[in-house]
């Protein structure tokens, strides 16, 4: 099960006008594990995922998906091939309730073709399966969570059901855009074993993150990524003792030394 | 003086009613089964009412004409306010859906039963080719292309003097009596009604609501939104089309006429007065906007901007509509509540 | 050669047509639908200024010019401003706007050959043998100037350059201190009275027909999407591509096709390229 690349990353570029966002960003992630990509701000994270997933496209590079190029395809092709992602500013269905913002992905022609308890067979089904999905997911179907409107649902479900909609699809990996960013330690707390559990389920996770603490506890290998550049890649705990990572994210201390030299 | 000022504010709750026909409990006794029936059985038995009720040649002649608007609104408020494309040129539409029936029938010789459903395929394929360039794209290219095929059309034909030129098809067929054409179209109008409504409420209809809210969540969930958004509007054009045949059986003749403004203009205000996204709310607009237009013939193009004018208040000050405000009484009472 | 002198003069009408329309979506992203309708109600006016009020041309012009800039910013101060932010809304707005002056001004009377106005100068000069009327070589001249204006404008004048900003991303612009209701009233007066200098210098060339607004528009919003939708440069360039290739279609095939060009175009843009020549996509929700 783990040992092949199922996402093969190289030399991924992309400029926005004079921005060069990434450069020749490489790395590979094999199945089952989770592969976290941290870096501070701006430093190309979400851009990556955009071209990955085909919603931005790339000015060069190679995205190899289960050893098929997916580097131009339409990002919804992508998602029915089983790679999915979560979006950093939620994308709820806000006027519906919590369970029918499932029945999209539900609808789409991987979740039909998948058959089973994930198809949903005929039309109507749709609901009962997204209500399953949503109990897996951590809603508590007693107290009638998945029927409150996506609007009314504080940030650690919405979250959630982000995930929920990628599960949906039936896929073989997700990356994550900052699931753990804005939710109250409690919330982390029940979203870790979440996410452990999707592993266990033999689903490939890449996580950007900027809860390091948190990330360490599930990823196997991190990378860093600084101004578009990819900086390092290994253990976290070899990645967070390299200078030049600290220095990415609190910056450096030799400045101090020039001003006291003058 | 100390003034004591209480402040107040307005309050929208649901109707008792309205709450106890949730879900399994609206057949639980005739008041609740009535609550929700009772405004759909009006409007079917009013419609097929109508005929009888408007005796004299001429209202009959309107009514035809309020049906054939009313398909298009129908298309209209559906494609803007369920999947987020606003179609300027309703008159593309009709264009195509008319000019085939006149061919069909004119030029191979079948009824009007058989050029009607040929046409409404056929053109609405036609129209969904033309359209599906700027389908991928965001909103303003879907409007800014339905506004420019009518007007192009209009000069092409013009110009190339084909299809009839300024005269157009003469002698096309017409149907066999006045209440075989009312009736047929107000069953049509019926069934787009109750159907399209079932399909916006079905998983589909999630999809095309989701294509307008928030497209991209519906790429990553793996569905085309090309895809949808081209099978909305081959529905579209095929209420459309099926008008336009329609409209030259009643006339018998298809001229460039097809492509007038009306066609464009009559349905946006219609689905503007009456109250978008109630698929209701177009078919009112209809009834009120196409017998004021007949009797408008006579000033010409003046009725053109009479419409528009309206259409410009109504979406300046009115948006809501009719049928959105009344479905909000309906449904909904106020009252003042103190702070 | 003939094709290249009145490609050129074509190519710079297009662009005195279209540098309005990309103005104003440029700045606030609303597709002025009523652009043709303000091309033709300059040109009644200049008419009905010389000849109802008997006024001298010049003076004519300059107040027509303010009168449409003075229209412009009521159009957004008054209808626009209501709709702002709802995109099915606002594009309702500004058709049934246009469409309603366009139909009252074909109802109103404003019919055929009568009403014409006068050329700025009489006479033709000969360019390389071929005789060109003044008036279309004026044409050019006033487009360069234009277009000039414009950059110029934007590239250092405050607010001009208050304009692009908000161009570029509003939001931004807001957070510095820039109104975007008062520059998107600015862009509307000039995008309105750069339609009316549209108008004044190209019906002198013919005459003031109904017809011509809906054509104006047609054509602005070809060259807009062509070019790239919001993008200056790309207009010019693009009232180029299209200003020959419509020369060159009335010349080698059937006249009557110079409008079916611009459809054409329009589709082809579409499904080649549709971000236009230098169109960018500004964000992930923007596919173009």
């Amino acid at each position: 099960m783990s040992g092949e690349n199922i996402l093969q990353v190289t030399d991924v570029s992309k400029t926005f006008g004079g921005v060069q966002a990434l450069l020749k960003v490489s790395f590979s992630v094999q199945q089952g594990e989770v592969f976290g990509i941290i870096g501070p701000n701006g430093s190309g994270k979400t851009t990556l995922i955009n071209c990955i997933t085909g919603f931005i496209k790339m000015n060069s590079g190679k995205v190899l998906y289960k050893d098929k190029d997916i580097s131009n395809m339409a990002p919804n092709q992508i998602a029915n091939l089983g790679l999915t992602r979560t979006f950093q500013i939620m994308r709820p269905y806000y006027s519906l309730p919590a369970y029918k913002n499932l029945i999209v992905p539900l609808f789409s022609p991987r979740a039909r073709k998948k058959g089973g308890w994930r198809g949903g067979g005929k039309l109507g089904d749709r609901g009962t399966v997204s209500i399953d999905i949503l109990e897996e997911i951590g809603f508590e179907r007693d107290s009638f969570v998945p029927y409150k409107l996506a609007s009314s649902l504080p940030t650690g479900y919405l979250k959630r059901l982000e995930l929920a909609r990628c599960l949906a699809l039936g896929p073989d990996l997700i990356l994550c855009d900052e699931v753990f960013s804005g939710l109250s330690m409690s919330e982390i707390a029940s979203m870790v074993p979440l996410i452990e559990k999707l592993q266990m389920d033999g689903i490939t996770l890449v996580m950007i993150e900027h809860r390091l603490r948190e990330l360490f506890r599930v990823a196997s290998r991190v990378m860093v990524l600084n101004f578009g550049e990819k900086l390092t890649e290994g253990i976290p705990e070899v990645v967070m003792a390299d200078e030049r990572v600290k220095e990415a994210y609190l910056g450096s201390e030799k400045l101090l030394d020039y001003t006291f030299e003058a | 003086m100390n003034l004591v000022t209480q402040e107040r504010r307005k309050e929208r709750l649901d109707r008792g009613i309205k709450v106890r026909t949730e879900g399994i409990y609206a057949v639980s006794s005739w008041q609740e089964v009535s609550y929700l029936v009772l405004p759909r059985l009006i409007l079917i038995v009013g419609l097929l009412l109508l005929p009888f009720l408007m005796p004299s040649l001429y209202w009959n002649r309107v009514i035809s004409i309020v049906g054939i608007y009313a398909l298009l609104a129908l298309g209209f408020d559906f494609l803007a306010h369920y999947v987020g494309l606003v179609s300027l040129g309703g008159s593309l539409f009709i264009g195509v859906g008319g000019y085939i029936a006149a061919i069909l029938n004119k030029s191979f010789g079948l009824s009007p039963l058989f050029t009607i459903p040929i046409a409404t395929l056929s053109g609405a394929i036609i129209c969904t080719l033309l359209l599906l360039p700027a389908l991928p794209l965001r909103g303003v290219y879907f409007a800014i292309v339905t506004l420019m095929y009518p007007l192009v059309l209009f000069r092409i034909i013009e110009a190339l003097n084909i299809l009839g030129g300024t005269d157009g098809i003469l002698g096309v067929a017409s149907f066999p009596n006045t209440w075989v054409e009312q009736y047929l179209i107000l069953s049509i109008i019926i069934l787009a009604l109750f159907g399209l409504r079932r399909l916006v409420n079905e998983d589909i209809g999630l999809v095309f609501r989701g294509v307008k809210d928030n497209d991209q969540a519906v790429r990553a969930s793996g569905l085309s939104i090309t895809l949808y958004k081209a099978i909305a509007v081959f529905i579209t054009s095929a209420l459309g089309c099926l008008g336009g045949a329609y409209f030259v059986h009643i006339y018998m003749v298809a001229g460039i006429s097809l492509f007038a403004l009306d066609y464009s203009v009559i349905p946006i205000a219609a689905t503007v007065i009456g109250g978008g996204g109630t698929l209701v709310g177009p078919l009112l607009g209809c009834f009120i906007l196409v017998p004021i237009s007949e009797l408008l013939r006579a000033f010409g193009t003046l009725r053109i901007v009479f419409y528009s004018v309206i259409l410009l208040a109504f979406i300046m000050f009115r948006s809501e509509g009719i049928m959105v405000y009344a479905q909000r009484k309906y449904h909904q009472f106020e009252r003042w509540v103190k702070v | 050669m003939d094709i290249l002198i009145y490609g050129i003069i074509n190519s710079f009408s297009l662009a005195l047509m279209a540098i309005g329309f990309t103005l104003v979506y440029g700045i606030s992203r609303i597709p002025n639908f009523a652009h043709g309708a303000l091309y033709v109600i300059t040109g009644f006016l200049v008419w009905s200024l010389i000849h109802l009020l008997k006024l001298n041309y010049v003076v004519s012009i300059i107040l027509a010019l303010v009168i449409m800039g003075l229209v412009g910013a009521a159009i957004y101060r008054f209808v626009l401003i209501r709709v702002r932010g709802m995109a099915t809304s606002e594009i309702i707005a500004t058709y049934a706007l246009g469409l309603a002056v366009l139909e009252f001004l074909r109802w109103g009377g404003f019919k055929g050959m009568t009403y014409t106005l006068p050329v700025f100068i009489e006479g033709s000069i000969v360019i390389g043998n071929i005789p060109v009327d003044l008036q279309r070589v004026i044409v050019i001249a006033i487009g360069i100037v234009v277009v000039t204006f414009m950059w110029l404008f934007t590239h250092f004048n405050k607010i001009g350059l208050a304009l692009r900003g908000m161009a570029q991303d509003e939001h931004a612009a807001m957070m510095l201190g820039i109104d975007s209701d008062r520059m998107a009233v600015i862009a509307m007066a000039m995008g309105s009275m750069l339609a009316g200098i549209a108008a004044i210098t190209l019906l002198p060339l013919g005459n003031i027909v109904v017809e011509a607004g809906y054509n104006v528009l047609i054509l602005s919003i070809a060259v807009c999407i062509v070019g790239g939708l919001g993008s200056w440069v790309g207009a010019i360039l693009a009232a180029f591509m299209i200003g020959f290739l419509q020369i060159i279609t009335v010349a080698y095939i059937q006249s009557h096709f110079h409008m079916v060009v611009a459809l054409l175009v329009i589709i082809a843009t579409l499904i080649l390229k549709p971000s236009g020549l230098f169109g960018r996509q500004k964000e992930l929700e923007e596919r173009v």
